[in-house]
């Protein structure tokens, strides 16, 4: 495809200049790699801390008196439950509890909430949002944000001598330390980390302070995804689709029980239906026998040479140092240990069932 | 006196008595990003030009490789089983991909050499 066809990031012209090599994803020019590629990356981002341009997905800000109304609606979700600062992860989901978008919402204040969407799925997110928000006294603002992630285990120290003190911000919380910045303790790579929404201005000025440390480096898509999937976290598209509920994706946790049993969310009734029928498949890991990664898009079968499933994102994991898979199979192939084995070009690679994540999360709790 | 032929898939071959070494390009090591794996084919295998030969992975995805002429496998890099780095290391040296005896050595003329390889990727 042509580069006219992608929206190109507002800070593009430092991803250029830091030798980045570009690719669509989500109607965006993203920088896929930078010089030191994908491997040093993903390896340097676990060791000391990566800086991420993630300003392809979306923030809105859901406002007004009806906004708990708006979103308890929305989301399986018990918004007014929130404490101002908390985020909780959450989803949209369809009638038949098909997951829409997954999402991070951050309660700002009494009635206001920060809303963290997927960059393809922002325009779709938005026209529900606003559906949801018709006679409510509720406003959905979509904003114009540069977004940047620092994750890792430095990410706290680097932004502590960029000038911006995180001690008091634990894992899923956030704020907004300045006029139109959001900040949170967040992220997609399983490591400690921060998610910063903020202006274009500003956002030179950090990325400046923050790759002055030598501890930090941009890191691309690839090296995004590749950790994303050994903290086992689900890429929406491919791991979480309108065809997969939330029961069957094992993301349960993500709705509390109260909600679980009362909420009167849009798909409540076919998601209680659902868990209470007991999932007829599950998302579980894979780990692949040997060096060959198991793509997404293989078929997956029992010793028997029964088909029982699919791989729904897989690849080589730096730090696991083996081939890493996520997938999903049919509830009575989905035991931790389970031998299966995927199809890769007519091979049959024995593959095994296997806890996620891969790595261990080492977010910061408090 | 071998001879380096490329095509405009990012393949070199060095033929060298009626023996095709096949590897790919420095600059299509450096589009793929570090190597994982590389599927290697059997010894024997016969090729028609344009037929997946071998398949590199990365860490985000699979690309093949294909066949620039007709010819028979006669070895694979089996270093590549344990190091598939190698190809990003030494594309043009030890991460060769395969030898293959050449079916017609008349299909050689359809490929590039150095200079029009170079003028290929700019």
């Amino acid at each position: 495809m042509a580069d006219g066809q992608f929206k190109s990031l507002p800070l593009e012209d430092m991803h250029k200049g830091a030798g980045a090599r570009f690719g669509g994803f989500a109607g965006w020019s993203m920088p896929l790699t930078y010089p030191p590629g994908v491997m040093k990356e993903h390896l340097h981002t676990r060791e000391h801390a990566g800086l991420f341009d993630i300003s392809h997905m979306k923030l809105f800000e859901v406002s007004g008196p009806g906004s708990i109304g708006l979103l308890n609606r929305a989301c399986p979700l018990d918004a007014g439950a929130l404490s101002t600062s908390q985020s909780k992860y959450t989803f949209l989901l369809t009638d038949t509890a098909g997951v829409i978008d997954d999402l991070i919402v951050t309660r700002l204040g009494e009635d206001r909430f920060m809303v963290v969407a997927n960059a393809g799925n922002a325009a779709i997110d938005e026209a529900h949002l606003r559906e949801i928000a018709k006679g409510r006294d509720a406003t959905v603002t979509p904003l114009d944000r540069v977004f940047l992630a620092l994750q890792g285990p430095e990410a706290a120290d680097i932004l502590s001598k960029a000038g911006i003190e995180t001690d008091s911000l634990t894992f899923m919380h956030g704020i907004e330390p300045h006029a139109n910045w959001f900040l949170s303790r967040s992220g997609y790579t399983g490591e400690d980390g921060f998610e910063i929404g903020l202006p274009e201005a500003d956002a030179r000025t950090l990325v400046g302070k923050i790759l002055s440390d030598p501890r930090a480096m941009w890191i691309g898509l690839a090296a995004r995804d590749s950790l994303r999937l050994e903290a086992g976290l689900c890429l929406h598209g491919q791991d979480i689709t309108p065809d997969t509920d939330p029961g069957s994706a094992g993301l349960m946790w993500a709705i509390s029980k109260d909600v679980r049993s009362e909420g009167d969310f849009i798909g409540a009734a076919a998601l209680r239906k659902l868990v209470a029928n007991g999932p007829a498949e599950k998302r579980v890991g894979l780990r692949p026998e040997g060096r060959q990664p198991v793509r997404a898009g293989s078929a997956l079968f029992d010793n028997d040479g029964n088909a029982i499933g699919r791989v729904t994102s897989g690849g080589f994991g730096p730090s696991a140092g083996t081939p890493v898979a996520m997938g999903y199979v049919t509830a009575a192939s989905a035991k931790a240990g389970t031998r299966l084995f995927a199809d890769v070009r007519g091979t049959k690679i024995p593959v095994d069932v296997s806890p996620l994540p891969f790595t261990p999360h080492r977010y910061r709790k408090g | 006196m071998a001879t380096t032929y490329f095509t405009e898939d990012h393949e070199w071959i060095r033929v060298e008595s009626g023996v095709a070494t096949v590897g790919i390009t420095d600059y299509a090591q450096e589009q793929l990003g570090d190597l994982v794996f590389v599927e290697l084919p059997e010894a024997g295998k016969s090729l028609k030009k344009g037929d997946v030969a071998v398949v590199v992975e990365s860490v985000k995805a699979a690309s093949d490789v294909y066949a620039p002429v007709d010819g028979e496998i006669v070895e694979a890099n089996a270093a590549l089983s344990g190091d598939p780095s190698l190809v990003n290391s030494a594309a043009t040296g030890d991460g060769w991909l395969w030898k293959m005896k050449l079916a017609d050595e008349g299909q050689l003329s359809g490929l590039l050499d150095e200079a029009g390889y170079k003028a290929h990727i700019g």
